[in-house]
């Protein structure tokens, strides 16, 4: 084993090449990109395939909509709370990093859950998930009451989450990549899979067609064989996008889906996450660019130091001076 | 928008070549392909091809110790080439492996089945005990990576060292049951083909001839079983089973945030890559009849891992290239005095095995950490079409680009 696996092994910001990508974005400024002609960017070494050649079913849109559409039971109706956070508060020994903050996740929306650094976004994100265990207080998820669970739990009883820094299988190719999330939908037994029992084959031939539905639904179906490590920056954020849709979850959080992307491709991106609600997913975007979550959420929670400070929608909470203050400050004469 | 990603992307070599060559045949020509050039590995020790038979050792008996190498390569390719965990006490397994053999059936043993009132029959004692053997590594693999496969990393390798140790001490100090140092002697070996030349059968240790010896009988075997073994495995990597694995090894957090039961899937590697190396234990107490601590010392397991590392780690057919290597490259020096007119001296080279092989891993490490047969896993059972059509497209364009 070579020294270089095991080191990524424990430093996110190591895995694949996207992460030195992205850093590549963040030092320019964003007038530079403006620049950038708009349209995927196919480079001359990449190779392209056309899924429409192998799969025909798959040039149409509206089928491929309906192949990703999720196909699991959902107790709660549409519009009803699918996640309510009652009274949260999560405590690190003596620093209250969730002081009981409320709110509930509407099955069907897209909510927006913003904050300045620090404000306890990725802290409620875990509690919800079970990752942490609140101090007090109750979270509950599709009418259940959410215990310790192991993580690989959470995902197979319905919340899929992407990463900050994106954390791609980066030897796998992209439809692998896609496969491994379908694969928290399976059943196959090691044993089964040793001696390929009709389950296993049948599993196998559903991951594939859903696994290439979902690309071409991110818009990288071409890109379907390619290694993941080799993909464009857009691309493997979009890969990470289908690999969380394809363990079908009830809830899809994103975190910082833009981070490092040029206005173009935050425009596509919103486009793209409009797509996954129509198509029937509910979704938390946890995000920093305010363009991004003021155009595509329906409502908008706003963390600071650990308290909901305001909720509502994204038009409210532009206006709202609590809002405001927590992003820009107060100014002296102000306080005063 | 060139950046680092595209400039390391590997050039294609020798490996590629092969490896696109080899997929695009259709399935049948694959079969016509491979079906006689196994034959021909099987019928290797019988040609006597001058330069690559060993003058020092009977080649017979030096394939058939590669055949367990090869063997060991797999499992161990299984835990630290595909699920990514370094084991360092992969000998551990081997020796129990052996030793369940070597305790049910010789009669030194105070748990000898093969006696007047033991439940297992002389000839076929060995071929029944096999399973065993596989059943209780399987469960010594369970009970060591239950508590440990919690760990990481360089823990988890000194942890699994640890093991290695502990085994062959057990063996050492249980006197009255392994005999300690003096060793078990006389376990089985499968009984066949007993005739008035070979009064002991064909697998005796006592069919020392000079081609169609108990090597290549048990070098036979061991391929048989290299064939059976490499069948499930790969069965396993082209299924979610071998999907977990890679993503275990690639990013073990994001695996488990994506729905992989991470601990499940890699006990499963450990117990395979166990049950694996019992085998192969097993088939060295049946081939040499006789087990010692001594053979499965700390160092076997560094060869064990030098030949995954070597060959390819993660690659099932790098790493038995690589088991290949480590164990016939001493035995073609050994005993020879020239090589095409060179004079040398072969017992000397051969001696310093373990020096030329850590200098050959440093060279290797730093020119092609990949191994020598770089992986590229197929993970998924269907989806082959898409594939094919991505090299297609890739072959008209560069032969557009060359016109």
């Amino acid at each position: 084993m070579s020294r270089d696996d095991s080191d990524s092994l424990h430093d996110p910001g190591a895995v694949g090449a996207g992460a030195e990508v992205g850093e590549e974005y963040r030092h320019m400024s964003e007038q530079a990109f403006r620049e950038v002609p708009v349209g995927p960017m196919i480079l001359d070494e990449s190779v392209v395939v056309d899924v429409a050649d192998v799969h025909p079913e798959l040039a149409d849109p509206e089928v491929v909509a309906e192949i990703v559409a999720p196909t699991r039971e959902i107790d709660t109706p549409l519009g009803k709370p699918l996640v309510e956070l009652r009274d949260v508060t999560v405590r690190f020994g003596g620093l209250v990093a969730l002081d009981s903050v409320t709110f509930d996740i509407r099955r069907g929306e897209i909510l927006g859950l913003i904050g300045p650094n620090g404000a306890g976004k990725t802290t409620c994100f875990n509690a919800m998930t079970g990752v942490y265990r609140p101090t007090s207080g109750t979270v509950t998820f599709d009418n259940q009451v959410m215990g310790k669970l192991k993580r690989n739990q959470i995902t197979r009883l319905g919340i899929a989450r992407t990463f900050q820094n994106v954390r791609l299988f980066s030897e796998m190719t992209a439809l692998e990549n896609v496969v491994v999330g379908t694969d928290a939908r399976h059943k196959t037994s090691v044993p089964g899979a040793t001696f390929r029992v009709p389950r296993h084959r049948h599993e196998e031939r559903d991951a594939i067609d859903r696994g290439m539905a979902l690309l071409e639904f991110v818009g990288i179906g071409a890109r379907a064989t390619e290694k993941s490590r080799n993909l464009p920056y857009g691309d493997q954020r979009r890969l990470e996008i289908a690999r969380a849709l394809a363990t079908e979850p009830k809830l899809l959080c994103l975190d910082e889906p833009a981070a490092g992307f040029n206005p173009a491709e935050k425009a596509a991106l919103m486009d793209l996450i409009r797509k996954i609600r129509s198509d029937g997913y509910t979704v938390l975007l946890i995000e920093h660019d305010m363009r991004l979550v003021m155009g595509v959420t329906d409502r908008i929670v706003v963390l600071e130091f650990g308290k909901k400070i305001a909720e509502g929608l994204p038009t409210e909470i532009r206006d709202n001076p609590a809002v405001v203050a927590a992003y820009l400050g107060v100014p002296d004469d102000a306080t005063a | 928008m060139s950046s680092a990603a595209f400039r390391d992307r590997p050039k294609g070599g020798v490996g590629d070549g092969f490896r696109s060559w080899w997929n695009s045949l259709a399935r049948p020509t694959q079969w016509l392909v491979g079906v006689p050039f196994i034959a021909l590995l099987a019928l290797l020790p019988l040609l006597n091809i001058p330069l690559l038979t060993t003058e020092g050792t009977n080649f017979g008996s030096v394939m058939a110790q590669f055949g367990m190498y090869a063997l060991i390569a797999v499992g161990l390719n299984v835990v630290v080439g595909q699920a990514g965990l370094l084991d360092l006490g992969y000998v551990g397994f081997y020796a129990v492996g052996a030793y369940t053999v070597a305790l049910l059936t010789s009669p030194d043993s105070p748990w000898n089945q093969t006696g007047p009132d033991g439940w297992l029959s002389k000839d076929w004692a060995w071929l029944a005990v096999l399973p065993i053997a596989m059943a209780i590594t399987a469960l010594s693999g369970l009970l060591l990576g239950s508590p440990t496969l919690r760990l990481r990393g360089d823990y988890l390798a000194i942890v699994t060292l640890g093991f290695g140790e502990i085994v062959r001490l057990l063996a050492d100090n249980l006197e009255e049951i392994t005999g300690g140092g003096r060793g078990l002697s006389q376990v089985a070996y499968p009984r066949i083909g007993v005739t008035d030349d070979f009064p002991l059968g064909v697998f005796s240790a006592g069919n020392v001839g000079k081609t169609l010896n108990a090597g290549v009988w048990w070098y036979w075997v061991s391929l048989l079983l290299i064939i059976v073994v490499l069948l499930f495995v790969g069965n396993l990597e082209r299924s979610r089973v071998g999907r977990a694995w890679v993503a275990i090894r690639e990013d073990e957090d994001a695996a488990e945030i994506m729905g992989v039961p991470t601990f499940k899937f890699k006990l499963w590697a450990f117990v395979i890559g166990a049950m694996i190396g019992g085998m192969s234990g097993a088939l060295y107490a049946g081939q040499v009849q006789f087990v010692v601590p001594t053979n499965f010392n700390v160092i076997n397991s560094v060869l064990f891992l030098c030949a995954v590392v070597l060959g390819g780690q993660g690659n099932k057919l790098g790493v038995i290239l690589g088991a290949f290597i480590i164990v016939y490259l001493p035995n073609f020096f050994l005993g020879r005095t020239e090589i095409l007119g060179i004079p040398v001296n072969g017992d000397n080279i051969a001696e310093y095995k373990y020096l030329f092989f850590g200098v050959a891993l440093m060279v290797l490490m730093i020119f092609r950490p990949q191994g020598l047969i770089p992986v590229r896993q197929k993970l998924l059972t269907y989806g082959r079409e898409l594939y094919v059509a991505a090299r297609r497209r890739r072959s008209t364009e560069q032969s557009e680009v060359t016109k």
